[in-house]
């Protein structure tokens, strides 16, 4: 049985992820609460709008979780996908579960709802700083084929943790977009290896954004969200004082960077060219002590 | 409208808001209130040092300033599009930004946002959507992404377009599409003044905009649908 | 976009109650399809909505040949589809049916 991540559906990612026949969807595909905006844009919709939502168990914790399929419009936000989203964020408030956890694949607002997206988005954000305020961790899982992006990059951001593996990859204008409207010179979106040592999942574990890098298995990413269940969320203000001074430190010794390998040999890495070529394992051994 | 008019209009009471370069920050007094204000201009593309010398401003107000009503006057054509602001983790400075604000709100401070120029995707939800409330003047833009590259992209002919745009507010960009969605809780005509002084009365922190949105008929399925998965019985 | 209706009749009922159950995504070249137990006992019904239009005919003989091999009686499936290739469409339906006998409500 393949147990990669990054092939993986949403839905199989989701069962595998969870205690064996524990997920409980909210609106299943049954319930055919679809966009109704593609099919005005002559577009198939799918019955789930590309997220499903719901409740289970992750060794043994209570939690609530969301997967969304990358697949499908490649994971974008539209107003029913959003809105699942939200409801789930809010239901956490009610029953207060373990944590929250995200299985995000997204290039972030679905433009054929542009504008319900961003408002959605938007919520989602407001969702989650009012989970986090509860004292419930969210927890954000990111390794899918089409990373995470848009919108939805400031919401991990303001999660409490992100799992990633190398594959994952996490940012706020993906490169195609970047390419489209600066041009090749700027960001060559189909140069693989500068799409990952720039967005990709080790770089995100160097500068720390990434909580924990793993393996490309879903397996892995259960592991570490396990570990990850005792997180408790605090932001409060010595907490984004402490954030922003890491923040200003982080642009004041790298801001003139023009290359993430240049970042690695000032964090010491004596053999910087080498990280992308590594296994995880030999990745993790490498970089110990040695993140920003 | 440049900068200077807006101010001038909102404070004619005197404002010490200063200037550098496209960002200016600073109080204004409003009936009486003083008021913290924190602004862009020019249409300004949120990068890094931008969010990061807005988050510090924020963080300030909050430390010395308790309870101060802050406005946000930001003008964005969106975040930043550059490999280098990409590698730097722009998405974690973006939300770090969202988080000071989400805190200011949390200590008490009431947050007014108006969209006065221009407000498009990253620059819009990390600044002005996070807001307990959100205005907008009516000569503003609002959006994602222009018909033209959005028919690009999606393959959709631009007339399919232009056409539903008609009818839909639910893609195409403008004020009065993100009033029907519920994002601008009503947009400021005549006297600024006055607005502002009437929308710092009227602050709540209940999220009101997928009613708003219901209500107004821009969007008719987010409220139910995040309400049917917020009680669903099971599980 | 297109959408296409075929009714069957003469199936061999399931073994009730059935779980629902859903294959495949929504992507380009792909398709989900949902299958419900739903009466009455011998028809089938099946409901395609389609990126791709005009072929109408193709869908046709790629269900009738899924229904004379399994005879699906008290069924309904439920097809969203992005042009997918005939190969694909008998591909995704086989594993829907297996997955669908295999489980149990």
């Amino acid at each position: 049985m393949n147990h990669s991540y990054y092939e993986a559906s949403a839905r199989e990612r989701m069962a595998a992820f969870l205690d064996p026949g524990s997920f409980q969807e909210f609106l299943p595909p049954t319930d055919r609460v679809s966009s109704p905006h593609l099919r005005q844009l002559d577009q198939p919709g799918a019955f789930d709008d590309g997220i499903l939502v719901g409740s289970g168990r992750l060794s043994g914790h209570a939690i609530l979780a969301a997967a969304q399929e990358g697949v499908f419009m490649g994971g974008a936000v539209g107003e029913v996908h959003g809105a699942k989203l939200v409801g789930l964020l809010e239901r956490a408030l009610i029953t207060r579960p373990e944590a929250v956890i995200l299985l995000l694949e997204t290039g972030g607002v679905r433009l054929h709802e542009a504008n319900a997206g961003l408002v959605a988005v938007s919520e989602i954000m407001h969702a989650v700083l009012a989970v986090r305020t509860a004292g419930i961790p969210v927890i954000v899982l990111d390794g899918g084929q089409f990373g995470c992006f848009g919108g939805m990059g400031i919401v991990a951001a303001l999660c409490d943790a992100v799992v990633m593996s190398e594959e994952g990859r996490l940012g706020l204008s993906g490169p195609e977009v970047i390419e489209a409207s600066r041009g090749v010179e700027e960001f060559d979106s189909r140069d693989r290896a500068l799409v990952w040592r720039t967005v990709g999942g080790k770089h995100r574990y160097m500068l720390g954004e990434a909580t924990r890098l793993v393996e490309d298995s879903i397996p892995a990413f259960r592991e570490a969200a396990i570990a990850l269940l005792g997180t408790r969320p605090v932001f409060g203000l010595e907490d984004l004082e402490a954030e922003h001074a890491r923040l200003r430190e982080r642009l004041e010794r790298f801001g003139d960077c023009r290359e993430s390998i240049e970042i690695w040999t000032r964090l010491g890495i004596e053999d910087p060219q080498s990280l992308p070529l590594l296994e995880t394992q030999a990745f993790l051994a490498q970089v110990g002590g040695k993140r920003a | 409208m440049d900068a200077r008019t807006l101010l001038n209009n909102l404070f004619p009471a005197g404002h010490t808001v200063a200037f550098e370069d496209t960002y200016f920050h600073g109080t204004g007094t409003c009936r009486g209130a003083t008021v913290a204000v924190l602004g862009t201009s020019e249409e300004v593309e949120i990068g890094v040092e931008l969010a990061l010398a807005m988050a510090r401003d924020v963080l300030e107000v909050i430390k010395t300033a308790p309870k101060r009503p802050i406005l946000l006057l930001v003008a964005t054509s969106g975040q930043r599009l550059s490999r280098r602001d990409e590698m730097l983790g722009i998405n974690a400075y973006l939300a770090h930004l969202a988080k000071t604000i989400d805190l200011a709100k949390r200590k008490g401070h009431p947050v007014v946002s108006l969209v006065w120029s221009r407000a498009v995707s990253g620059g819009f939800l990390s600044t002005s959507m996070l807001a307990d409330l959100c205005f907008a003047l009516p000569e503003a833009e609002i959006g994602v992404m222009n018909l033209p590259a959005m028919s690009r992209i999606t393959k959709i002919p631009l007339e399919r377009l232009e056409s539903l745009s008609a009818t839909s507010p639910v893609f195409a960009p403008g004020v009065a599409n993100y009033l029907r969605m519920g994002a601008i809780e009503a947009i400021w005509q005549g006297d600024l003044e006055a607005h502002l002084d009437a929308s710092l009365r009227m602050l709540s922190t209940r999220e009101r905009r997928r009613v708003l949105g219901d209500s107004r008929g821009g969007r008719q399925l987010a409220r139910s649908v995040a309400e049917r998965v917020r009680s669903h019985a099971r599980g | 976009m297109e959408s296409l209706v075929y009714e069957y009749q003469g199936g061999v009922p399931i073994e009730s109650p059935r779980a629902p159950v859903i294959a495949g995504v929504v992507g380009s070249g792909n398709l989900e399809i949902l299958v419900e137990a739903e009466g009455p006992d011998d028809r089938c019904t099946i409901v395609v909505v389609t990126a791709a239009t005009g072929f109408g005919t193709i869908w046709q003989a790629v269900m009738n040949d899924f229904v004379a091999r399994h005879k699906p009686g008290g069924v309904r499936l439920s097809i969203n589809d992005v042009g997918a290739t005939p190969a694909v469409v008998s591909l995704r339906l086989e594993q829907a049916w297996e997955a669908f006998k295999g489980g149990s409500a």
